[in-house]
């Protein structure tokens, strides 16, 4: 059974999201997808959806949409109220949205970004293997418009009977852990210090490209030039401000400034979840050797 | 929004002095010059660097170095001796291999390949049509010694291959100017540069994608279109093609 689904708001920044990307970085298109990765697999489970099923990701405040075919409807990610029809609904359970009811997912009460999933997954076609918007190379379909429709897909799976789905508001401190390298000789021994004793906030310039964040300066211990080079998800980047950037899912493939360390999984998800002013706190370790 | 992507940075304008004037080159010779040097039983790994828990940065001493193992991690993937998910990403010095399960037995493993040498590289060609009148055309026929009308003659007399895709979507790093032919960004990157235009810096030849801003000294333009996400791939180059430029009169 297929249906579509109508945007009635689009909110500030609404896309289509999967799990992006991947085999595509060599011609410099990043990984996208959505930015918390645990979030929108939950979202697509708790309305029997594959866990890789095309979702919306909304920004701070929300979507509205309609539906013109009975489905079920998830959102995780940020804690946001939701309501079907006007009637308050549970946030981070799959609710039963009739063809034409609308279905509100209000302003964010912690968190950035939340996840929208409909029994059958958003059927955009996929480009390059994905479904996600990609802001940086332009790929996938447009951030929500008002008035825009999207194809749903066939539902497939039967919606699990949970009653609960225990789930932790984004913290108000973030600590991440990171790996060391791959140009940590770049930071002086002061600043590579200071990358971990410092309270850093969380700039309002993040985006889906990365988290800005605000705090001493950074200073290089030499200033060659670096020749671009490629760039992993969570590689915190040192421009010559010396205010650090930690790549998230749009970022680009390469780069010429040095990245002095690398913010694994699962410690990236949260960081889709932080917003401006929030503290972080980064916990560097060395990389094992890979000498041999 | 410039993230840390090259932009164009400081650097000393033209050292006419440091370059004597350089004469055309056939392109049979720039190519066989630009051959990889490749040492047939040696690891052209210089270093491995980490980049998180899951990937490693491997350094190596030139870009025909980066070329041939670059070639060789596409040559191992397709023959399925690389895990499908890993992503192979070179750039001017270093090949970034991303999605590893195991990044110290990789790299235990990478040092012990040992690239083939190979004349010529497995990718497709292109001949891209280039109107020759860019702003920066006096400045780069300056350091080349030669004409402003000839630039065009001179950059079309080259085989170009495309290193590495980088800056942007799409944004293609060409080799093929000869060392004496490397010129200099510009000192402060202009705000906008339009799209299809062929600029060169260093030892590169790129085309703008998109607008965007850029450092890159401009030679002409183009009308090919490098990046089109309704196409598949939607990137006209990839590692590896080889590329000649057509002057078209204007």
């Amino acid at each position: 059974m297929r249906g579509s689904l109508l945007v009635v708001r689009s909110g500030a920044l609404t896309t289509v999201q999967d799990e992006g990307r991947r085999g595509v970085a060599h011609l410099g298109v990043p990984r996208a997808g959505a930015l918390d990765l645990p979030a929108m697999r939950l979202a697509n489970r708790l309305v029997g959806n594959e866990l890789g099923a095309a979702v919306l990701e909304t920004t701070l405040d929300g979507v509205d949409l309609v539906l013109d075919a009975d489905r079920h409807v998830a959102v995780t990610g940020a804690p946001a109220p939701v309501t079907v029809a006007a009637r308050p609904v549970a946030f981070g359970l799959a609710v039963l949205a009739r063809a034409g009811e609308l279905v509100e997912v209000g302003r964010a009460d912690a968190g950035v970004r939340s996840y929208v999933a409909v029994s059958g997954g958003i059927d955009v076609p996929a480009v390059l293997g994905s479904r996600s918007t990609d802001i940086l190379a332009g790929l996938g379909p447009e951030p929500l418009r008002r008035g825009a429709s999207l194809p749903l897909g066939d539902t497939v799976g039967r919606v699990p009977a949970v009653d609960f789905v225990p789930y932790s508001a984004p913290p108000a401190v973030l600590h991440l852990r990171c790996v060391l390298g791959p140009r940590d000789d770049e930071l002086t021994a002061a600043s590579l210090e200071l990358l971990a004793v410092a309270s850093w906030t969380v700039s309002p310039d993040s985006n889906r490209i990365g988290l800005r964040l605000e705090g001493p300066k950074l200073e290089r211990a030499r200033w060659q030039e670096l020749a671009s080079e490629g760039v992993v998800d969570g590689s915190i980047q040192v421009p010559p401000d010396g205010q650090p950037v930690l790549f998230l899912a749009d970022h680009p493939t390469t780069g010429g400034y040095p990245v002095v360390a690398v913010v694994p999984e699962p410690d990236i998800w949260i960081c889709a979840q932080a917003r401006p002013g929030t503290t972080v706190h980064l916990h560097p370790e060395t990389a094992r050797s890979l000498a041999g | 929004m410039a993230l840390g992507i090259d932009l164009g940075s400081a650097r000393a304008p033209c050292d006419l002095a440091a370059r004597s004037a350089v004469r055309l080159l056939p392109a049979a010779v720039v190519v066989a010059a630009a051959a990889p040097q490749v040492p047939s039983a040696v690891s052209l790994v210089v270093n491995v660097r980490p980049a998180g828990p899951r990937a490693l940065l491997a350094e190596l001493a030139s870009l025909g170095d980066v070329q041939a193992l670059y070639d060789e991690a596409r040559r191992r993937q397709e023959a399925g001796l690389l895990p499908g998910g890993v992503e192979v990403v070179p750039a001017a010095r270093t090949v970034l291999f991303d999605g590893l399960d195991d990044v110290a037995a990789f790299a235990a493993q990478l040092r012990a390949w040992a690239p083939r040498p190979s004349a010529r590289r497995a990718g497709s060609r292109a001949e891209i049509p280039v109107v020759y009148d860019g702003e920066d055309l006096a400045f780069v026929a300056d350091c080349w010694g030669v004409r402003t009308d000839e630039v065009g003659d001179a950059h079309t007399s080259l085989l170009h291959e495309v290193a590495f895709i980088g800056f942007s979507p799409g944004f293609a790093y060409l080799t093929g100017l000869p060392d004496a032919w490397r010129v200099p960004r510009l000192e402060r990157p202009r705000p906008a540069v339009p799209a299809g235009a062929v600029g060169l810096a260093d030892e590169f030849t790129g085309i703008y994608p998109r607008r965007s801003p850029g450092g890159w000294r401009l030679i002409g333009r183009c009308e090919v279109a490098m990046w089109d996400p309704a196409r598949v791939p939607p990137s006209l180059l990839s590692p590896g093609d080889v590329v000649r430029f057509v002057a078209v009169r204007r």
